[in-house]
């Protein structure tokens, strides 16, 4: 069953989530550099860390699929990749604050990180339209998988080209460098916790209330066909 | 670009959590319109069966209700060989 245990899981990630908040606006210390602001880094990074790996598994779903033709792999795929773009309109949104408080633009166009972030997001944003756009349900999933596949490769690529690509304004805050003092750290790490529970209590929602549609469209066929 | 003072940091930190928690209920308020929709079509198909259920045991009764000539098809049945 799909909904067992949604409930103690739902509940861990409400208790994580206001846990993580309670520690950026109580507990981290304001950033020398930035202020109050770089509060916003608590909410944003573990956003994006959280809808590119999300991206990710839809596309190790999607191989799923392909190599058991099992629906339930595509509806795995599916969900994850439309729950990693809702995060990822997110962290569009959070990241033009942060660049607009920081930087004084909404937006900076010669920042790798930025229009990388921006071109994957752009690339899932046909995934719906490719995906509603044939109409035979076995093509369908044939034809999203091999894209979630492909575009699931593009993104640790386009991430690891970025990091290698000489840093211009973007902050690393993550790495060998590690610059991140530890009380902030922790913090980060309790953020990019709730924001995983937050991403699979979502993503359990979505495929206990599809699964339940299917069975009772299956029950009405069988229904109206006795 | 030097750090912003307190009071106009706030507004930007407030913009950012403020459209995850909107992102967060309106995502909670599409569950809820599905769930409803789902409950919805349980209601429709519990009539559904409901009435699947009816017919059945209308059809038993009128079954039930001609007894006679089903014996009497059956009296003739058994007839014909013993002539």
């Amino acid at each position: 069953m799909q909904g067992k245990g949604l409930r103690g899981l739902s509940i861990a990630t409400a208790a994580t989530l206001v846990t993580a908040f309670a520690l950026v606006f109580f507990y981290a210390p304001l950033d020398a550099d930035q202020g109050f602001v770089q509060k916003i880094f608590y909410l944003h990074v573990p956003m994006a860390i959280v809808a590119l790996c999300g991206f990710i598994f839809g596309g190790i779903c999607a191989i799923g699929f392909l190599r058991t033709r099992d629906r339930k792999w595509d509806l795995r795929s599916y969900v994850a990749i439309h729950l990693s773009l809702i995060l990822g309109v997110g962290v569009l949104i959070t990241g033009s604050i942060w660049a607009r408080a920081s930087w004084g633009h909404w937006w900076v166009w010669d920042e790798p990180t930025l229009v990388s972030f921006l071109i994957i997001f752009l690339l899932y944003a046909c995934y719906q339209p490719l995906r509603f756009s044939i109409e035979d349900p076995d093509k369908q999933a044939r034809y999203a998988a091999v894209f979630a596949i492909l575009a699931g490769a593009f993104v640790p690529l386009n991430f690891l080209a970025v990091r290698l690509a000489q840093p211009l304004a973007h902050p690393r805050v993550l790495g060998a460098s590690g610059n991140l003092p530890s009380s902030m750290e922790f913090v980060f790490l309790v953020s990019l916790a709730g924001m995983v529970l937050l991403f699979i209590t979502l993503w359990r929602y979505e495929m206990a209330a599809k699964q339940t549609r299917m069975r009772l469209k299956s029950l009405r066929q069988r229904l109206l066909s006795s | 670009m030097p750090a912003l003072p307190l009071d106009e940091a706030g507004k930007y930190v407030a913009g950012a959590y403020v459209v995850f928690v909107a992102m967060i209920l309106i995502y909670v308020v599409i569950m809820a319109i599905r769930l409803q929709r789902i409950e919805r079509e349980v209601a429709e198909l519990d009539e559904l069966a409901a009435r699947k259920q009816r017919e059945e045991s209308d059809h038993r009764e009128e079954d039930l209700g001609r007894p006679d000539a089903a014996r009497l098809s059956q009296d003739a049945g058994l007839e014909a060989p013993r002539r």
